[in-house]
This record gives structure tokens, sequence and C-alpha cells, in this order.
């Protein structure tokens, strides 16, 4: 990285820490939602950017994440930060389980089956599946995250607890991209046979990229249902899996940059335009076809490596 | 409640067990063929782009709105009668579907023709949002509803077992379309070209095959046909909304899975099953699980035979 970079990374970086002081709360609330989709987006680019395995079923392991979350948290009584880490199993867990039989599909056939994993979960939720997923209606009554005794309750505490864990997550994402697993991911998406013939397990690193990108966002399924206190499937659809997607697409696949720009675009962008909110899709639709075409490699793609 | 009925008629009629079993199974075969209606679009543009065409599924919606603002607009049921009204709006209907298809390719996927296999993917589903939304802001969220009292509600006596006679009337009309589109494509010299363009696109052209006007055809065909179920699926259910195309076109694409990607009869033998499977496990398993059926079998089948149950063409493993 560049002297350059480091400077506008860290002039973003230092706006967007005093920025709760200056704003209300319903856009500090604004900064919360692309935080959290940053971070999912994040995630999601471990497996679709750095690996270039299409998944479009994001949205199944945040709701795993969430779910997990909020069944340990509102039966069992466990702190909801606490369940972090069995949020991140259950979702890892699944993905490698769902992904096994799957993952050395080719790449639009991948896509299809995540997609099918995602509305399977989303319908097993939806049917209240074992009884405890609460059916359409969801979970409420999920506790508010305590830090250190201090329990979090507005917007701006959340907006440190989200952005916390995003700048987190740049900086282990930072050094995985740069290490010899992050490599390995890239030859994958590069050219699967060559990476085969230059020693490296496809298979291994394809799961262990879904296992842990899942993982990530099952994370981050606990932040969520800790922001909302309540969670039902229809947060889980299969827009939100589109969405995810576009904004790795958009960002520029494999671009850690890219996509927390693209988070801002995708999704504070249309707070900005609420008039218009209704040709919000449509806008997207038409921005994907127009990218393809002019800009495939995205608004801030990730620099060529090989 | 059939059989008290024709008890009460004196007909004889099958056990109520058979006749709860003749009923899901004709409506899954009339299901069935809107999906394999839908199947032959997304296969025939795999065969010979390899593309997922993922806004497919929303043509077929286009279809269905299409239709009802035709029905309703031209009163042509009133004019000249139910069957040829029907016969005309069908037509229409197929016409313009197929139009817009072609737009399609021209709009979404031909700049892409020599583009990385994601940016296709990624254009095909830009466009499906697109269309969808479109939609959406033409007619309104709300679920859109086909007036009653044009189209007949009788039922048709088969042996004692009472069919409502639109669930027979679109069997048959899905089976003649997809005969005449294999005998289209089997024994005509225009089918042979889409043949040889799916089976090898550069040796296609040099046997002075034209393949920019093979594929524009398949965006004609396709689109037309999948336009067709939507006004089938408005006829059949009697509601429509914006969004319907995706999850039909995603049962669609199951179909054409099952019966191997890119293989003609495939997708027709693939839509008719599913249709049933779905239909049986809807009434004898669960109908609130009847939407996750399809995606099992998918995952399934692309796990344990991912050429599909008559696929000659391979779908690459990597």
């Amino acid at each position: 990285m560049s002297r350059a970079h480091l400077a506008v990374a860290g002039l973003a970086a230092a706006l967007l820490a005093v920025a709760p002081l200056f704003l209300n709360a319903y856009q500090v609330d604004v900064l919360n939602s692309i935080g959290l989709y940053a971070l999912l987006a994040l995630s999601l680019n471990l497996i679709l950017g750095e690996a270039g395995l299409f998944n479009m079923g994001h949205a199944a392991f945040y709701a795993m994440g969430a779910y997990t979350a909020a069944i340990l948290n509102t039966r069992y009584q466990i702190p909801i930060l606490w369940t972090l880490p069995a949020s991140g199993a259950v979702a890892g867990a699944f993905a490698l389980l769902v992904a096994r039989p799957v993952v050395h599909l080719r790449g639009d056939y991948l896509m299809i089956v995540t997609i099918g994993v995602g509305e399977i979960v989303r319908i097993a939720l939806v049917n209240d599946v074992f009884g405890i997923t609460g059916g359409a209606n969801g979970i409420f009554g999920i506790g508010r995250p305590k830090l250190l005794g201090f329990t979090i309750r507005q917007p701006q505490e959340f907006f440190y607890l989200i952005w916390g864990f995003v700048a987190v997550t740049i900086f282990l994402f930072l050094r995985l991209k740069r290490s010899r697993f992050g490599r390995a991911l890239n030859y994958l998406r590069e050219d699967v046979v060559a990476a085969e013939g230059s020693g490296i397990n496809t298979d291994y690193y394809k799961l262990a990229a879904f296992g842990l990108g899942a993982a990530w966002a099952g994370m981050a399924g606990t932040l969520f249902a800790a922001k909302m206190t309540i969670i039902s499937p229809e947060s889980f659809s299969f827009w939100e899996s589109v969405v995810l997607f576009m904004i790795v697409i958009l960002g520029g696949a494999g671009s850690i940059a890219g996509v927390l720009l693209a988070s801002f675009l995708v999704v504070g962008l249309p707070e900005l335009f609420r008039e218009l909110a209704g040709a919000r899709m449509l806008v997207f639709g038409l921005v994907m076809m127009v990218m393809m075409v002019f800009r495939p490699q995205g608004l801030l793609p990730a620099r060529e490596r090989f | 409640m059939f059989s008290a009925r024709s008890a009460f008629l004196s007909i004889p009629s099958p056990a109520p067990l058979v006749e709860e079993f003749l009923q899901q199974l004709t409506n899954g075969l009339a299901v069935g063929g809107i999906y394999a209606l839908i199947a032959l679009g997304y296969t025939m543009v795999y065969g010979v782009l390899k593309l997922i065409n993922f806004a497919h599924g929303d043509l077929f919606t286009y279809g269905a709105y299409l239709g009802l603002t035709l029905l309703t607009s031209l009163a042509l049921t009133d004019r000249v009668g139910f069957a040829l009204g029907v016969l005309v709006l069908v037509l229409m209907v197929m016409g313009l579907v197929a139009v817009l298809g072609a737009v399609l390719e021209r709009a979404a996927y031909r700049p892409l023709r020599e583009s990385p296999r994601l940016s296709a993917v990624v254009s095909a589903l830009g466009a499906s949002i697109f269309l969808q939304n479109t939609l959406m802001l033409i007619y309104g969220a709300r679920f859109q509803v086909y007036p009653d009292g044009i189209l007949p509600s009788a039922t048709l006596d088969l042996f004692g077992l009472y069919l409502p006679l639109m669930r027979v009337l679109i069997v048959l009309a899905s089976v003649l379309m997809m005969v005449a589109l294999y005998l289209f494509i089997q024994k005509t010299k225009i089918g042979a070209a889409i043949r040889a363009a799916a089976i090898d696109q550069d040796a296609a052209r040099l046997m002075g095959i034209d393949v920019n006007r093979v594929i524009l055809l398949v965006f004609l065909l396709g689109p037309a046909l999948g336009g067709a179920a939507g006004l089938m699926v408005g006829l059949y259910y009697g509601q429509i909304n914006f969004a319907m195309g995706w999850v039909y076109g995603m049962k669609a694409f199951t179909a054409a899975i099952l019966g191997g990607i890119g293989n003609i009869p495939g997708a027709m033998a693939g839509g008719l099953l599913l249709g049933v499977i779905e239909a049986l496990g809807a009434a004898y398993i669960s109908i609130a699980w009847k939407d996750a059926i399809a995606f099992c079998v998918l995952i399934l089948i692309l796990i344990v035979r991912p050429t599909g149950l008559l696929g000659e063409r391979v779908a690459d493993k990597i």
C-alpha cells in the first residue's frame, strides 16, 4: 500500500470515527447499517472476491448466525456478545456441510445451488423448524449487548461496536490477503486447473474460504440481532444475498477498499434519495448491466497479482 | 367432496384416495407443463450461449401481465368468442414477449459475448432486477387479479374424475407447444442450425450458419414459450405478482437441470416430472415446504447426477 493510499485510508477512518459527534441519531443509524453491510460484504468478498466462488446465498449464513445468537440469548440467557463464537461456528459449520458436496461445481451452477440453499434456509425459518425459530414472526426480546459492564443502547454506541468490528475485520482480512492462504485463494480464482497443478489442494482452500466467510457472516448476524433486538426470516431474503453480491462486484472483487466504498454507495445512497426509494432496485439493475459493459472490474479493482 | 357428488349422481367414481391422487397428479402435470415451457427457454439459451439467462423468469412474468392487460383492455373474448379470443391472446402475448427477449439479448448479453462468464451472469441478474422493478413501478407491488367471468370455470368429467377445464387445456396446450418446438428443432433446416450452433459455434460458423441469427432466434423462441407460460399461470391461478418470475424461473431452471441442461426433450420431461413431484409432495408431505421441494431436488440432482436424467451434454466439473 503506497503512502497516498495510507493517507486516504487514515483520513477516511478519522472522519468516520468522529462522525457520530456531528450526526443525528437517524444518520448514525444509517452508518450502522452501512457498517453491517460492509461486514457482510467483506465476508462474502473472501468467498466471491478472493476465491472466485459464486455464492448467492450468503444471507443463509448471516441468518444462521443471527438465529444462533437470538436463540442462545433468549432461551439460555447467554449475553449476546458472548454468543459471537457460537454464531460464527454454527454458520461456518453449516457452510462446510452444504458446500462440501457442491464446491467443485462450475461457477454458475454453484451460484444456483447457493440460491437454493438460501431459499431452503429461509423457508425452514418461516416454518419454525425444530420449533425454535419462531416461524414468520421470528424471535423478539433479544438482550442489549454489554461490554465491560456498559450496556450498549444508543445508535452512537452501536456505531462504535459495529465499526470497531469492521476495523478489526479489515485488519485481519488484509493480513489474510497477503498470506500464503490469501495467495492460494487468488490462484483458485484465476485458474483452478493451474492452481491444482501447482500443488494447491483446491477443494481444501475452496472449503476454507466458504467456512471462514460464512463464519464471519454469522458473527455479523449476532451484531444484527443485538442491534435490532428482533429478527425474522424476512431480513434474510434472497434480495439480501443479491445486494451483498452486488456490493462485492460493484466495488471490485477482491478489493477491500472497493467493497467498503460500494457498501456506502449501495446502502447509503438510497437513504439520501428516499423519495426515489421505489426505483432503487431498478437503478441497481441498470447499474449492474452498464458496469459489466464499461467497468467489469469494479469501481476500485484489486491490484493485479500475477 | 367429489366422490360424494358422484355418489349422489350415481356415477361410478374412483375410491376417494385414488381420486385425490389423480387430482394431484393432473394438477402436477398442468404446473409441470408450465415449468417445462419456461425450462425450454433456459435450456435453449444455455445450449447455445452456455449462459443462465436469469432474466428469463421475468419475461415469463411479462407474459402474465401483458396477458392481463390485453385481456381486460381489448375484451377479445367478448368480441370473437372465448376460444378464438384466447387463441389470439396467446399469439399476441407470445409475439410481444419474444420481441422483449430479443431486445434483452441485444441490450444485456450481446455486448458481453466475449467477456468472462461472471460478467454475463451479473448482467443477466441486473436485467432481471431491472425488468422486475419496471413491472412493479408500472403495475404496483400488489397481486393483480385476472377477471372472473371471462374464463370458463367448467369442469370436465373424465370417467367420473372431475377436472377443471382450464387444467386440461393447459396440459394440452403445453404439450402441443412442446411437440411443435421439438419438430421445429429436429425437422427443419433452421432447427438444425440451432442444434449445430449448440454443439460448436465456430464449426457452425464455418458451415455458413449465421450464429448471431441463431442466438437471436433462440431469444425469440424461448421468451415466446415463457410468455405463453406466464399467460397460462394467470389463467390457471387467476392471481399474478411482479416478483413471481423468480420462483417460477428457479423451478423451471431446476426442471432444465433435472432433464439435462441443453437437452430439449430433457427440459420437457424435467418440467412435467418436477411439477408432479411438487404437487404430490405438497399434498402428501407438507404444503408449507412446497417451495423447498424444488430446491432440494435441484441440489440433489447436482450432487448425484449433474448431467441430469437425460443429459448427454456434460456440465463441466472442474
